[in-house]
């Protein structure tokens, strides 16, 4: 198994610690993992970007071009990286702030509206907790208990208290998620 | 962890007794780590960020002139501003370990990741017929691996040692095995300047030999000494070499894309295998050379305009073509175009 994955979006939605999660989760699970952060003036208050990989081989490059799977939370970040997902692969998208829907048709197209769903739990921070989820349902490539302990190695040690929210996100994304077009 | 961040931690854990630096993206990791962990507590190791680049080299300089292991770290137009200090460490005769995490150049260029600098690294950078040794990690473990071989290295020649990382390397994450600790080292060399004993004499170091044949004896030490670096540093690995037509040589992160090229390669059925040179310098000329005998041609792939390409051509020496395939300005290449570029400049060429 290689999973090679793309997530994108404003810096503050929490695009980096995203893949930090889950690369410490593939850790925890006894795999090969690579991160790899965008860290141009872009993030500073612009789009931010990281390509995480995690595969039971060795990793060789640690940037790519194309990807199993695209997580893209903004417009510039789909218009960017919406070519980039593998015929076949997976796109997941925000619903919040797109102004138009993926146009390709030979990947797998999934929305979330983790934003609404964030400010229902009263805590917009589990957004990307929510994002996770969604894509651990239709890709389970992790164990949901070794995601939680990549979680506590990303999280600092004061907010500990917080992991139980977070792992309530992570169920209230696979439930929310949406199948918007299977590949041709 | 974090390249730079595991980096620093390597430094702690290899018995460092300093460091010295000044920020600079895309390595400002390294010092914030250093001074966030705080090592004197765990080792009385010194951490300082000094007011300017060159204030840290020469800081450097004084610290491994009494006989301390000494790193400072930078990236590209940082160590521009380092190498009067390097070529006076060099000159002394002094061990030290230096970082270069290489962004774009020249000038301010870019902070996204380049490999511009290996002729800097390689060729000298500073002044004088001087040589530094020069490591290129591919990983996160390389960068750890790396600073404590970098130390016992510049310890076994008393030579300044560079680590040739790069952005990509330096800011990505990776699993990595760290070393344990190692005691900071208690011995006094006897050429490290720490007071005058009685009954013995004055040790004094300097650069500097007005008389020209006392240079020239410098001169000739240094020379053999680079010829047993060359006779016993070289490290480099090679990748499906045994049945291949043809030949990639990359060095650092860029050997980890070419890697990828050369798995995509395989598929079509081209036989394509890669060498990567673990050091620069010393270069592992003489297994290229042995290689390019059965090769139908190599490609180098680096982020830069062509500067490996050399070494490679030299020790090829026109037994087969050489070819180089670059992207600079922070550019990264991608697998895809790396083919192609195999595909086109040797297969096609």
């Amino acid at each position: 198994m290689t999973e090679e994955i793309i997530i994108a979006g404003f810096g503050g939605q929490g695009v980096l610690s995203m893949g930090q999660i889950l690369c410490y989760g593939g850790v925890m699970q006894g795999k090969e993992v690579s991160w790899m952060p965008s860290y141009g003036p872009e993030m500073r208050g612009g789009t931010a970007n990281c390509t995480a990989i995690i595969s039971d081989d060795q990793i060789s490059s640690p940037v790519l071009n194309e990807f199993d799977t695209a997580i893209v939370l903004n417009q510039p970040s789909m218009d960017k990286f919406e070519d980039a997902v593998k015929p076949g692969g997976l796109l997941i998208y925000e619903e919040n702030g797109m102004t138009r829907k993926p146009k390709r048709t030979d990947i797998n197209v999934c929305s979330i509206a983790a934003y609404d769903e964030s400010v229902r739990m009263n805590n917009t921070k589990v957004f990307n907790m929510i994002v996770i989820g969604g894509f651990l349902k239709v890709k389970p490539i992790l164990e949901l208990n070794k995601v939680i302990d990549g979680l506590k190695k990303v999280l600092p040690e004061r907010y500990h208290h917080l992991v139980p929210l977070n792992e309530e996100a992570i169920y209230k994304g696979m439930d929310i998620i949406k199948s918007e077009h299977k590949a041709d | 962890m974090k390249g730079n961040e595991a980096l620093a931690e390597a430094a702690i854990r290899a018995g460092a007794d300093a460091y010295f630096g000044y920020p600079i993206t895309p390595q400002s990791e390294v010092i914030e780590y250093l001074m966030r962990e705080n090592p004197a507590d765990r080792t009385g190791m010194q951490v300082l960020q000094a007011e300017s680049e060159i204030a840290a080299i020469n800081m450097v300089y004084g610290a491994a002139g009494c006989g301390k292991r000494v790193m400072t770290s930078s990236s590209s137009p940082g160590i521009s501003l380092k190498m009067e200090g390097v070529s006076y460490i060099a000159g002394a005769e002094l061990p030290c370990l230096l970082v270069n995490v290489v962004r774009g150049g020249p000038g301010l260029g870019t902070i996204q990741p380049s490999q511009s600098d290996y002729f800097q690294a390689v060729k000298g950078g500073g002044h004088g017929d001087y040589k530094m040794i020069v490591l290129a990690p591919a990983t996160v473990q390389e960068s750890v691996d790396y600073v404590k071989l970098g130390f016992e290295l510049a310890f076994k020649y008393r030579n300044p040692v560079m680590i040739l990382s790069d952005g990509i390397i330096g800011q990505m994450m990776e699993k990595v095995e760290l070393f344990e600790q190692q005691p900071r080292s208690k011995e006094e060399p006897e050429w490290a300047t720490v007071g005058k004993k009685e009954g013995k004499d004055s040790v004094i170091v300097t650069s500097l030999q007005l008389q020209s044949e006392e240079q020239e004896k410098v001169n000739l030490r240094l020379q053999a000494k680079y010829r047993e670096v060359e006779k016993n540093e070289v490290m480099y690995e090679t990748y499906n070499c045994e049945d291949a037509e043809y030949l990639f040589a990359a060095f650092g992160s860029c050997a980890r894309i070419t890697r990828k090229a050369m798995e995509m390669a395989r598929k079509k059925g081209i036989k394509v295998g890669l060498i990567r040179p673990q050091t620069l310098y010393p270069f592992p000329a003489d297994a290229i050379s042995e290689l390019s005998e059965r090769m139908k041609g190599i490609l180098t792939v680096e982020m830069n305009a062509g500067q490996m390409v050399e070494d490679v051509r030299l020790a090829v020496n026109g037994k087969t073509p050489v070819e180089h395939f670059g992207r600079f300005g922070g550019v990264i290449p991608s697998p895809e175009e790396i083919l192609e570029a195999l595909e086109q400049k040797i297969i096609g060429g």
